[in-house]
């Protein structure tokens, strides 16, 4: 048990469940105790037991329904403590299985389908956030409830969306999702969600940063949002052909208080992009189409103001001089945000001088900080599902990022995104702006994708980057190219 | 209510950062206490989840269970009611031969030889079963149901009840009361001379009483008797009374020589509703069998040896797990090392909607299942979870007349792990002991989840139309 390190415990909890995010916060306060070297505290998944062994730790043979405690560190004893009274504080809280005799209501409900029964006419919309491969039986208990459902979660097999979506069809009520972790409806935020003032534009998102970043814009060019629709990152491809797109586009066309909808997306399979075209003509709305690859987003955030007359403002940035000249077009691009990494990578490529196809949007299945493109740039997207299996995304664990900021090389440009809101880290600055002032890299560009009312704050990360020695642009697409042309 | 009107409310599966989210806009949440289905299961689950025909089966096989109108027709000998080619016993649970048997199941079996006539002694009946010399089927293919050993011989007195709105029909044999009894493996002379006078005596004059009475409605008996205290499994006390208050008359008229010792008999043995309320759950259950996609389960049955569930989609295939043994209170000097393992098909009260589901309603046996009245309420409001319905007419008072929960859903057991409450008596496991006490047991989660899986292999493919 005992090592030059201190002492060391690694013991399993059978039957005892909790969520990633939530043990994150557990593992991270064992981790701040006094004399504590390591704490990890997850879901027996095999990423984690790879990840405790990778620690020194041999943990016994456990599965993804059992608790995984690994410690070491002077005083194991005091940390278990502590983690036996974090767990009683989750157990405690609302949605967990406590109850009593004198509660009407009885013990919290299990499933989504017994949560729904439970909250009668009042329920709306189910959020669910569950695991890839456990999403199918929640989300079909909220279409057979009559529930609009926005499904956060990524890793859901495409087969199982085609079928929640025709599903839902039958039942008439939308699917939102999956993997497009925003929406906003008539002001509230599910998952990754700005605070946007109301307005005339509806959004319908078959990206869910792609939406955050031109309603972000919107709002700050002082246009409202009526509606964000996130669809699903896939609903525009061969396979799901547009189900939840075509969908929303009606219910937007209907909403008396959506003027103008702006479609985003990243380029679609033809066949869909025929269907939804055909709704698109029959709207009495105007659409404004914003594919992402065809142009950028800032540009079909313009373009938006432009049909509603309203003035395009210059777009806030920051700029800060390198600290010495980078290896020109040597851009290094972390991000959490799959669509705006997509465009900041085709950006960069499209550097006068590069050879054509030098990058690949960023794909998973990679080491973090691996190459994912040719000559001088290469893009990472934290949020792919390689990185996000078994572990919360980017935009609420700056762990990799933080990894991966202390290894850009010191003639490269450090290129991120900071995705402000409701669900994401409740400070980001805090984390990563100590990690950017840290960061051997000739430059550091942040594309900071919130608004003034985000819990946030737009202006006061701004600042702390800023402060931290980045350069800040409010515009991903023109924080890529400042990043591109640094001299 | 249209989605951009604003969602009230909002239902949350998963990450609570994001129900946090939403408590931060004031927008009210109902979050799911979610987590992961049983190991394995997963894929199952989607394929059992994505029949197209699991909706409108499931709702039609509960509908059926819940509807049913169970009538107590008749008294009659288990001989003229049922197929038993001699020499053949009926006993409980799913199928099992001699040398599986447990000491309860062995002692009812040769407590059945001794009553026909089939062995001279003991030490015959033994050798005689084990030459397989007497056929050995389950209740359960014949339409009935038997308590603990459930062992049904040709002879036995047989409650026959009626589905008055599906036609369905179920028999169970006559209750023999508590302690050293046939059911629970005691085959002694004082069994036997019990069974005598049942043969000779009971059986005849609760034939020509309930002739007399005409249809008794089951189902309303045990819907009072749930708002008396009564489970309907553990406890039938105020559900026997009942019964008796009919039948009292129809008793003396029909024999009144004997009405006395009958009617102290039947009054003398709170279990005595448990045989025909088992019927009436059996032809309930039997009327949601054979829906194709449905997971909804028909029965769940015990032989001493393996525990076994049917489910409405997989027609008459058992899946077994090993019995467990029942967790309780023992009598006098017995103690866990004298308990067999779980018995009886009481368990199709529980599949009805009745016994350990309706627990809440019976707070004066809650110490059967170790705890306070809250534990009895807490046991009935998690059966909410995995039961697909609230019966109509079995209400409990207590949680504002609710209907029981009934109907339990193979998905849902999987998917949140709760398996059945069931409330049941302990059998001594030597043969020929009797009861050592009652208590609650649960079954063996492999009999669900092997159910499940055989339900996906079956399953039709959405994406094949």
């Amino acid at each position: 048990m005992s090592s030059a390190a201190g002492e060391a415990a690694v013991l399993v909890r059978a039957g005892v469940y909790h969520d990633s995010v939530a043990l994150m916060r557990v593992s991270r306060a064992l981790s701040d105790l006094p004399g504590m070297d390591v704490a990890l505290v997850a879901m027996a998944t095999e990423l984690n037991l790879a990840m405790a062994r990778d620690l020194g730790f041999t943990p016994p043979p456990a599965g993804p329904a059992d608790l995984l405690v690994a410690l070491r560190g002077r005083d194991v004893a005091a940390a278990e403590r502590e983690l036996d009274r974090l767990l009683a504080a989750l157990s405690s809280a609302p949605g967990s299985s406590s109850y009593g005799m004198a509660g009407a209501e009885g013990p919290a409900p299990r499933t989504t389908r017994s949560a729904a029964a439970r909250a009668g006419e009042d329920a709306g919309v189910a959020l669910v956030s569950v695991p890839g491969e456990h999403v199918l039986p929640e989300a079909v208990d909220a279409i057979e409830a009559g529930l609009d459902v926005m499904i956060f979660s990524d890793g859901v097999p495409v087969r199982q969306e085609v079928l929640l979506k025709r599903l839902a069809a039958e039942r008439g009520v939308l699917v939102m999702g999956p993997d497009c972790g925003t929406a906003v409806i008539a002001g509230v935020g599910l998952g990754f969600a700005n605070v946007l003032r109301p307005g005339p534009v509806g959004v319908v998102a078959a990206s869910g940063t792609g939406a955050q970043q031109v309603t972000s814009l919107l709002d700050l060019a002082g246009a409202g949002v009526s509606h964000v629709l996130g669809v699903g990152g896939r609903d525009l491809s061969r396979e799901v052909g547009g189900l939840s797109a075509v969908r929303a586009l009606r219910l937007l066309d209907e909403d008396p208080a959506t003027e103008l909808i702006v479609l985003v997306s990243k380029p679609p399979d033809p066949e869909a992009a025929r269907a939804v075209q055909e709704v698109v003509e029959s709207l009495r709305t105007p659409v404004v189409p914003a594919l992402t690859g065809r142009d950028d987003l800032t540009e079909a955030a313009e373009r938006a103001l432009r049909t509603l007359g309203a003035p395009v403002p210059v777009w806030p940035s920051w700029p800060a001089p390198a600290r010495r000249s980078p290896k020109p077009g040597a851009v290094k691009g972390l991000y959490a945000g799959g669509t705006l990494c997509a465009e900041a990578a085709a950006i960069v490529a499209a550097r006068p001088g590069a050879e054509p196809g030098a990058f690949v949007a960023a794909g998973p299945g990679a080491e973090p900080g691996a190459r994912h493109g040719s000559g001088s740039g290469e893009f990472v997207d934290f949020g792919d599902d390689a990185y996000t299996r078994g572990r919360p995304h980017p935009m609420i664990d700056p762990a990799l990022r933080l990894d991966a900021l202390a290894r850009v090389g010191p003639d490269e440009v450090a290129l991120l995104d900071v995705v402000l809101g409701h669900g994401a880290d409740p400070d980001p600055a805090a984390s990563l702006a100590p990690a950017v002032a840290r960061c051997p890299a000739a430059a550091v560009v942040v594309a900071l994708v919130g608004t003034e009312g985000d819990p946030q704050g737009l202006h006061r990360q701004a600042a702390a980057f800023r402060e931290a020695g980045a350069s800040v642009f409010v515009s991903n697409a023109q924080a890529a190219r400042y990043a591109r042309d640094l001299r | 209510m249209t989605l951009l009107s604003g969602p009230p409310r909002v239902v949350t599966a998963g990450v609570d950062l994001l129900r946090e989210a939403l408590d931060a806009q004031a927008v009210p949440t109902t979050p799911v206490d979610w987590r992961p289905p049983l190991p394995g299961t997963a894929g199952a689950l989607a394929r059992v989840l994505a029949d197209p025909r699991r909706r409108a089966a499931n709702a039609r096989a509960v509908d059926r269970l819940t509807s049913s109108r169970p009538l107590l027709v008749s008294v009659r000998r288990a001989s003229e009611l049922l197929d038993l080619p001699q020499p053949m016993f009926l006993h409980a649970g799913p199928p099992l031969d001699w040398e599986r048997a447990s000491g309860p199941m062995r002692g009812a079996l040769i407590g059945a030889m001794l009553l026909e006539g089939y062995a001279l002694d003991e030490e015959d009946a033994r050798a005689r079963l084990e030459s397989g010399a007497v056929r050995l089927e389950p209740c359960h293919h014949h339409r009935t149901v038997g308590p603990m050993a459930g062992v049904v011989s040709p002879s036995m007195w047989m409650f026959e009840v009626r589905d008055d709105v599906h036609g369905g029909v179920a028999y169970c044999s006559l209750n023999e009361g508590l302690g050293r009894v046939l059911r629970y493996g005691a085959f002694g002379p004082e069994v036997l001379d019990r069974l005598g006078w049942m043969d000779h005596v009971l059986g005849p004059v609760l034939s020509a009483a309930v002739e007399l009475a005409g249809p008794i409605d089951l189902r309303a008996l045990a819907a009072q008797a749930l708002q008396m205290g009564d489970e309907l499994h553990n406890r039938n006390r105020a559900a026997t009374s009942l019964l008796l208050r009919e039948l009292a008359p129809y008793v003396v008229n029909a024999a009144p020589g004997h009405a006395a010792e009958v009617l102290r008999f039947v009054g003398g043995n709170d279990h005595f509703f448990l045989n025909p309320v088992m019927a009436a759950a059996k032809v309930s259950a039997d009327a949601a069998r054979d829906v194709p996609g449905s997971s909804l389960v028909v029965a769940m049955a015990r032989n001493g040896t393996d525990f076994g569930v049917q489910v409405s989609g997989l027609g008459d295939r058992w899946f077994t797990g090993p019995a467990g043994v029942p967790d309780g209170l023992y009598l006098g000097a017995y103690g866990p090392a004298d308990a067999n393992p779980d018995i009886g098909d009481s368990t199709i009260t529980e599949t009805a909607g009745l016994g350990g589901f309706a627990m809440a309603a019976a707070p004066a046996i809650v110490r059967f299942v170790g705890g306070d009245v809250a534990d009895a309420v807490a046991a009935t409001r998690s059966m909410y979870e995995i039961t697909l319905a609230e019966h109509p007419a079995y209400q409990i008072p207590a949680l504002g007349f609710r209907g029981t929960p009934v109907g339990i859903d193979l998905t849902l057991v999987a998917r949140t792990g709760l398996l059945p409450v069931v409330n049941t008596g302990i059998a001594g496991r030597v043969a020929g002991t009797g009861q050592v006490g009652a208590g609650l047991v649960s079954p063996p989660v492999e009999a669900f989840t092997s159910a499940l899986r055989a339900l996906a292999e079956s399953a039709l493919d959405p994406f094949d139309q």
